[in-house]
């Protein structure tokens, strides 16, 4: 389960979460932390510690989706934001704001998570009944079917002017989260648990329906649970921070290459690598044009994207030597 | 014991088994034999429960396999099928511990822990055990497979065309593996094989496929004869004796 890289990214996340409570626009020394709700404890209770969770556990928590997604449909370029769950997910939470603006989070979580659920069968359904299934078609079938619910999202968001509410919600950033608007990644950590749970019944899954059977696995189910894990997982961090592009596709593959793909080893190596590059990527975002802020997402999708080029490059240098 | 009724099967409309019945003997090597499309596969296939019959029914020990616990049935038999081509990035010793799944559900014991020792001296692979499959040659990698089905640790194991992407180094190596589960392991192995070859030297029980219906089973005696051979695979083929074994000469 762990490893020697373990212990050095544990420390790398330790370090980074200080520094991330540390940078702000209100600077305070961690030493003068007072118990005045008002002055710099209050500012660490009500936004610093907020966001540092949230980042932890949206990052940790898409890329163990992720590699979750990439081992059971046995590709590593797929993800939940490559197969459409998170395009979904856009779909279901302007769905529930257009329906019911002034209802609670949690009815509108419900409906988010319904719509990444449907969105990913739908995906896996259309696989299945693709006439050639390559490494290239799987996630192109999936960029295909996100892309279409994209521009149906921009249509309703176009028609009932909440253009700049979806931008300002769903660029990827944790400039908003503050007590009491991100305790909803909570559920992130007990599925991320589940997950693990079934960590070998996913591995095996990963390879293959015969060789599932023969162990005596139901494949069927064992598929449907981890879909189903992997979109409650995406809509939870997309409803709370929005998406991080290339995050749940690069960080999966870059563990794949030093811990293999065996799940129940990866795992927990494959959660702190995405807490620590998300970490890195919202300090990045932080510090860049203080004391502004870019969108996480956009940080993300430049250090996420280069990244996995990177692992292209170094894989077609491989094969080709 | 496994029993075979009456079995059909047929895709979209086109019957690729007819009315297949036999009984495979215990303890003994059975290889199913005959050309492309001759429904080899499938019925072994159908017979490991990875296929629905359209038609007839498999009995294990006596039970139908429908009716078998899926878990249980994967401690009674274990199934490979061709094409092992994955690139799954897990370790020998992680594969083969996959073997031990039915019984452990992840959480190895002591016992497990032996059995996949035993699984990876036996095909004779300890020294690669933290090697990535995606490392190895296609031999070391079917020798892989092998040992996590010999980990499961089953009464019946059924292989379709194990010597696939074989040398004959490799192949005369998994066919003795074979030999020496039935004799000192007692185990009942059943296998789709091409090679008419091996089949004469190795196989104890001979079932011989063609166009989807049995043309006969039996033994080496009883199968590997012109006759037959001519019946199943259409071309003309001159059998040898050397050295007690009789050699198929079909190259020329």
């Amino acid at each position: 389960m762990t490893s020697r890289a373990t212990l050095p990214m544990a420390i790398v996340l330790a370090a980074l979460s200080l520094l991330s409570l540390a940078v702000g626009n209100a600077g305070f020394i961690l030493g003068g932390v007072s118990a005045l709700e008002s002055g710099p404890a209050g500012l660490l209770l009500i936004s610093r510690v907020p966001r540092l969770v949230a980042v932890v556990v949206a990052g940790g928590g898409m890329c163990v989706a992720g590699m979750i997604t990439q081992t059971i449909a046995r590709n590593r370029f797929v993800s939940p934001s490559t197969v459409g769950t998170v395009a979904w997910c856009k779909l279901g939470i302007l769905t529930g704001t257009l329906a019911f603006a002034r209802a609670p989070i949690m009815p509108r979580m419900a409906l988010a998570f319904a719509f990444s659920l449907a969105g990913t069968f739908f995906f896996m359904r259309t696989l299945s009944r693709a006439p050639v299934r390559n490494i290239v078609t799987v996630p192109l079938i999936g960029m295909i079917l996100g892309a279409v619910v994209e521009s149906a999202n921009t249509y309703l968001a176009t028609r009932y002017d909440l253009v700049q509410n979806m931008e300002s919600w769903l660029q990827g950033s944790f400039a908003l989260v503050v007590r009491g608007r991100y305790e909803l990644l909570y559920i992130g950590v007990p599925a991320a648990g589940v997950m693990y749970l079934y960590a070998d019944k996913f591995t095996i899954a990963g390879m293959g329906g015969d060789f599932a059977r023969g162990l005596g696995l139901n494949h069927g189910q064992i598929m449907a649970i981890g879909l189903s894990l992997t979109a409650l997982m995406t809509s939870i961090v997309t409803i709370t921070v929005g998406g991080l592009p290339f995050v749940d596709l690069a960080i999966p593959n870059l563990a794949a290459v030093f811990r293999g793909d065996n799940l129940r080893s990866n795992l927990l190596d494959t959660a702190l690598l995405g807490a620590d590059f998300v970490l890195f990527c919202d300090l990045v975002s932080r510090l860049v044009m203080r004391p502004y802020e870019v969108p996480v997402g956009v940080t993300a999708s430049l250090l996420g994207g280069s990244v996995f080029l990177w692992l292209l490059v170094r894989r077609n240098r491989l094969a080709g030597a | 014991m496994i029993e075979i009724r009456n079995i059909a099967k047929s895709y979209g409309g086109k019957e690729v088994l007819r009315n297949i019945s036999l009984t495979l003997p215990e303890n003994r090597i059975s290889a199913f034999i005959g050309s492309n499309g001759a429904g080899k596969s499938t019925l072994l296939s159908i017979i490991s429960r990875l296929l629905p019959q359209s038609g007839g029914e498999v009995r294990i020990d006596g039970k139908p396999v429908g009716d078998w616990d899926s878990r249980e049935l994967a401690k009674r038999l274990a199934v490979l099928r061709q094409s092992n081509f994955m690139d799954i990035r897990l370790t020998v010793g992680e594969l083969v511990a996959f073997g031990r799944f039915p019984y452990s559900q992840g959480r190895l014991n002591e016992e497990d822990g032996r059995m996949v020792e035993k699984a990876l001296s036996y095909l004779d692979i300890t020294d690669i055990r933290d090697r990535f499959l995606d490392e190895l040659s296609g031999g070391q990698r079917q020798m892989a497979f092998i040992a996590m089905v010999i980990a499961q640790d089953t009464r019946y194991v059924l292989l379709d065309e194990p010597l696939n992407n074989l040398d004959i180094r490799h192949s005369v190596h998994m066919m003795k593996v074979l030999r020496k589960l039935v004799d000192e392991m007692g185990k009942t192995v059943i296998l789709v094989i091409h090679d008419i070859n091996f089949v004469s030297c190795y196989a104890d029980h001979i079932v011989a496929l063609r166009d989807g219906e049995l043309v006969g089973a039996g033994g080496r005696g009883d199968i590997i004869t012109p006759r037959v051979l001519e019946n199943i695979y259409g071309l003309d083929i001159d059998i040898r004796e050397i050295d007690g074994n009789r050699i198929c000469v079909y190259y020329a």
